[in-house]
């Protein structure tokens, strides 16, 4: 007993000067990391992607490797963050994987040293650097924007807003729907790259607007789409195009200003209780099939270079976009939430 | 210590009464230590976590941050006025329609009672939810169908609002008040109402000047239920004052648990519900005490019925449309959204779709858990709450021990604890060793557990007056012990009260969120949380199906149990 524990602590900081230094190993899903998973033959993945694609993608990854159960936590990104530190906090392990639309979180995850340096395959191969952790701790999952959009039915294509400046006319009082960063990793970030460029004045000026307060970036294009309000100030982009696939009435507009860009990362924890489905799942994701998945199946982008994009859609290389800044978010969350609550009064 | 201090008394006293060694003192004396860590712990920490800050230290800075923050004085104020408007609505809806069904000739009157038993069974935030379908300003059907009607650009209804909010709220209280007044109404004595008679007073003057008055009581504490119900809950709230843009001190206390957490100011701001709270308990025991009518409870002839007359039938179709608010409507549009494509379109062939009903049963993998789940803790709870009720309401209604009255607080105070206070007291008290319970159903057990205690309580207390104790005498003198009558003579002959302290429980549970909310994790999700979640995103067709099947469930086992009370119950349960 005595020994255990004076070498386990030695073995992890070892183990801790080793992972500083060295880039980990790409890994693959091989016939053993297959076996070792279906072992434990479960997966914990907490995600804020739309509960539909989720379940989805598990059912996918269910099917490719029959006997490993996915467990799908869906919540808004910044609920899944705080449960993922309610539960840690009393020493509860239940997450394996975990993403988020808001990609300060992994700013946080890894200064707090909860994960784990998994790199899949592809990412080594294929990510660029932009879109992968230089230690290896987590990578861009999937890309996604916050966008403006209209019904149809209750807005013609010329009157509709083209820009974040043209929301502020008082033709739109009453008429607006937006998601609360307090809820929506999508709509923290863009909140922070929208004040960053341009200003506090614009949310001051769009908190007069009487707007449709709501939680998840998921739901304003559902409310457009239902027509409870003509047009929504932020929200997903890839909820917007679904319903449009779907014949709903609505339109996305890509904002003059650019679009906030969200980057959402994902990760393995260092606790998970599932250590080789997590790896394995993890890996899957980002292969070129379960990155196609989000393109098709839930119309997300990706930062994949082999993936095909779907057609007809413009594609982000020709999509005015803000600049990501995950750090600073990690900095600036809690001001930002106090001070849209001041704002917006909810 | 309070082990102790209870044990010596009991000790003393039931030496005389009783004869020295009774073993079932022990467990009695075990109840009493329950009930009192049950409530006292996460009350404590509550308390503990109020008054100190983030490092530990004693401060009353917690209450001066809230005091001086408009961003929590105004969502104070804004529930106070939600309280006030609820509790005035259910009082003045519910009082002449509990009127009309326990006094006049209404046709259907068992039919209505029943239903208004079922709007109870509704959980409010599936009513809320229900009335975002039915009245949101733009695709709300109500408001679909009064733009085709009068073409109109404003909307008929808009339930993102105060006013909405109160609307919603009141719906679901209205019951609470319902069924205090038409049960004081059936006990008030008919001849009171004959001297009023005799004295020659007319039907309806006896009413204004006799029948009223007699149940004024039952209003207020009608009244009183319902402010506490308004200003206790989170869901209605959550879903309906969001989109409006404003918070109700619930729906804050949840939001000082986003990323930072802040438990010192949801503590603090916890505190004046619990006050205003139990202001309001005493007061109205103050205010009943100082009247005392005592006239209430004998029985000694049936009540007079009021023939309507010609007034029938616009009674009975004002009464059904009262009710279409909570029930009828709600419901129409639960099952509707269910099988559309979307929640307001229109209903025909082509909008039809399987595809809400096979997300839920087929591809979303928490529907088996949470359905588990929620059953499990809602039989548990049920089951383990009736039992600590029954014995509870036996040592105080039979003053078994000592220090009864002390009990029969402790199990009514939880009604002073709002669900996401007692949430937050129990994620306080129980995320730390020894008893690490978060992660696991027993917290949520001890969560419900709590908060339906004094309705089953209750429920079993007033019961236990209807036994006379002489044939629980007679089973001690034969030689049984106290538990041993307890669960021989006594709980049969209780049987009814029982099976209603059990359904109480379970649906209590079913519909629970507020402190679920807080104290769910990843594998110990309940449907009400699961429904929640699914809100955030805006799914509202699964939310429908989900919605649907939950109510569904909680009928069929209501009717089962009461089937099962109903078998054999032919015997009178009076001792005398």
């Amino acid at each position: 007993m005595r020994m255990r524990s004076l070498i386990s602590p030695i073995v992890a900081l070892l183990a801790l000067v080793g992972i500083a230094h060295a880039q980990p190993a790409p890994i693959s899903i091989t016939p053993d990391l297959i076996a070792a998973a279906k072992k434990e033959g479960r997966v914990a993945w907490y995600t804020s992607v739309d509960v539909k694609v989720a379940e989805q993608l598990a059912k996918a990854f269910e099917t490719k490797y029959p006997g490993i159960k996915v467990q799908v936590e869906r919540s808004g990104a910044e609920r899944i963050f705080q449960r993922i530190g309610q539960e840690y906090s009393s020493r509860i392990y239940t997450v394996d994987v975990v993403d988020s639309s808001d990609a300060a979180h992994f700013v946080y995850y890894k200064r707090e040293d909860m994960l784990q340096p998994v790199v899949p395959e592809d990412v080594a191969k294929h990510f660029a650097p932009a879109y992968k952790d230089p230690d290896g701790m987590h990578a861009a999952w999937r890309i996604n924007l916050s966008v403006i959009a209209y019904n149809t039915q209750q807005v013609k294509p010329e009157d509709a807003p083209k820009s974040f400046a043209d929301l502020l006319d008082p033709k739109w009082s009453g008429k607006i729907v937006k998601a609360h960063p307090s809820y929506s990793g999508t709509i923290l970030t863009s909140t922070f790259q929208i004040s960053r460029d341009l200003g506090w004045q614009y949310f001051e000026k769009l908190a007069q607007q009487r707007i449709m307060q709501v939680q998840s970036a998921v739901d304003p294009p559902n409310k457009v789409a239902a027509g409870e309000r003509a047009v929504m100030a932020d929200g997903n982009e890839y909820n917007a195009a679904l319903l449009r696939s779907q014949k709903a009435p609505i339109e996305i507009v890509y904002p003059a200003e650019g679009a906030p860009l969200v980057i959402g990362p994902a990760g393995v924890m260092k606790r998970a209780p599932n250590q080789n489905a997590a790896k394995l799942f993890y890996t899957w994701l980002f292969t070129v099939e379960g990155q196609q998945m989000l393109l098709d199946v839930a119309l997300l982008r990706s930062a994949h270079p082999g993936v095909k994009e779907p057609p007809g859609r413009k594609p982000l290389s020709e999509i005015k976009v803000m600049k990501d800044d995950a750090a600073e978010v990690d900095k600036q969350a809690e001001e930002i939430k106090a001070r849209y609550t001041r704002l917006f009064k909810t | 210590m309070t082990a102790e201090t209870l044990a010596t008394g009991v000790g003393q006293r039931a030496r005389h009464r009783f004869g020295s060694a009774d073993p079932s003192l022990l467990v009695l004396a075990a109840t009493s230590i329950l009930l009192v860590l049950l409530i006292g712990l996460p009350v404590g920490w509550l308390a503990y976590y109020a008054l100190t800050d983030r490092a530990g230290a004693a401060t009353f800075g917690n209450f001066i941050t809230l005091a001086t923050d408009p961003a929590f004085t105004e969502p104070l104020a804004t529930t106070l006025i939600l309280c006030v408007s609820v509790a005035v609505a259910a009082a003045t809806v519910a009082s002449p329609i509990a009127w009309l069904i326990a006094r006049t000739d209404l046709p259907a009157r068992r039919t209505i009672r029943a239903l208004m038993t079922a709007s109870f069974v509704t959980p409010p935030f599936l009513g809320a939810i229900a009335w975002e379908i039915l009245a949101a300003p733009n695709s709300g059907i109500l408001n679909q169908l009064w733009r085709g009607l009068t073409s109109s650009p404003d909307p008929l209804l808009d339930i993102y609002s105060l006013p909405g909010l109160i609307f919603v709220i009141a719906c679901y209280t209205t019951p609470y008040v319902f069924v205090l007044v038409a049960n004081a109404l059936d006990r008030i004595p008919a001849d009171l109402e004959d001297a009023a008679g005799i004295l020659g007073a007319s039907r309806w003057r006896t009413t204004i000047t006799v029948t009223i008055p007699l149940v004024v009581p039952a209003i207020l504490a009608g009244a009183l239920i319902a402010f506490l119900q308004a200003m206790t809950l989170f869901g209605s709230p959550a879903i309906l004052a969001l989109p409006a843009g404003f918070h109700t001190v619930t729906t804050k206390i949840y939001s000082f648990f986003h990323f930072p957490p802040k438990p010192q100011l949801a503590a603090a701001a916890a505190l004046p519900l619990l006050v205003i709270t139990i202001m309001l308990l005493v007061a109205q025991a103050r205010v009943l005490g100082r009247r005392g009518y005592t006239v209430i409870g004998g029985k000694s002839g049936d009540p007079r019925r009021l023939a309507l007359g010609r007034f029938r039938t616009p009674a009975l179709i004002l009464v059904l449309c009262v009710l279409s608010l909570p029930l009828m409507l709600p419901y129409a549009a639960l099952l509707k959204a269910s099988v559309s494509s979307f929640p307001g379109a229109p209903f025909t062939a082509e909008h039809l779709t399987w595809r809400h009903i096979n997300f839920v049963f087929v591809e979303f993998s928490q529907t088996k858990k949470a359905f588990w789940n929620t059953l499990v803790l809602a039989v548990g709870t049920a089951t383990l709450g009736t039992m600590l009720a029954l014995v509870i309401s036996y040592l105080t209604a039979r003053r078994a021990v000592p220090g009864s009255r002390f009990l029969e607080f402790l199990a009514t105070a939880p009604v002073a604890i709002p669900g996401i206070v007692l949430g937050v007291g129990l994620f306080l008290a129980y995320t730390r060793p020894p008893l690490a319970l978060y992660g696991t159903l027993w917290i949520l057990l001890l969560a419900f557990l709590t908060i339906e205690l004094p309705v089953a309580f209750q429920q079993l207390r007033s019961s236990f007056h209807a036994v006379h104790p002489e044939l629980e005498e007679a089973s001690r003198i034969l030689g049984a012990g106290r538990l041993k009558t307890l669960a021989r003579i006594t709980a049969p002959l209780l049987k009814s009260g029982v099976v209603a302290a059990w359904c109480f429980i379970f649906i209590g549970v079913v519909r629970e969120l507020s402190a679920a909310i807080m104290l769910f994790t990843a594998n110990t999700k309940v449907l009400s949380v699961v429904i929640y979640d699914l809100n955030e995103s805006g799914d509202l067709g699964a939310i429908a199906v989900l919605g649907t099947v939950m109510l569904l469930i909680t009928f069929a086992v209501v009717g089962f149990a009461n089937w099962i009370s109903g078998v054999g119950s032919g015997v009178r349960l009076r001792g005398g």
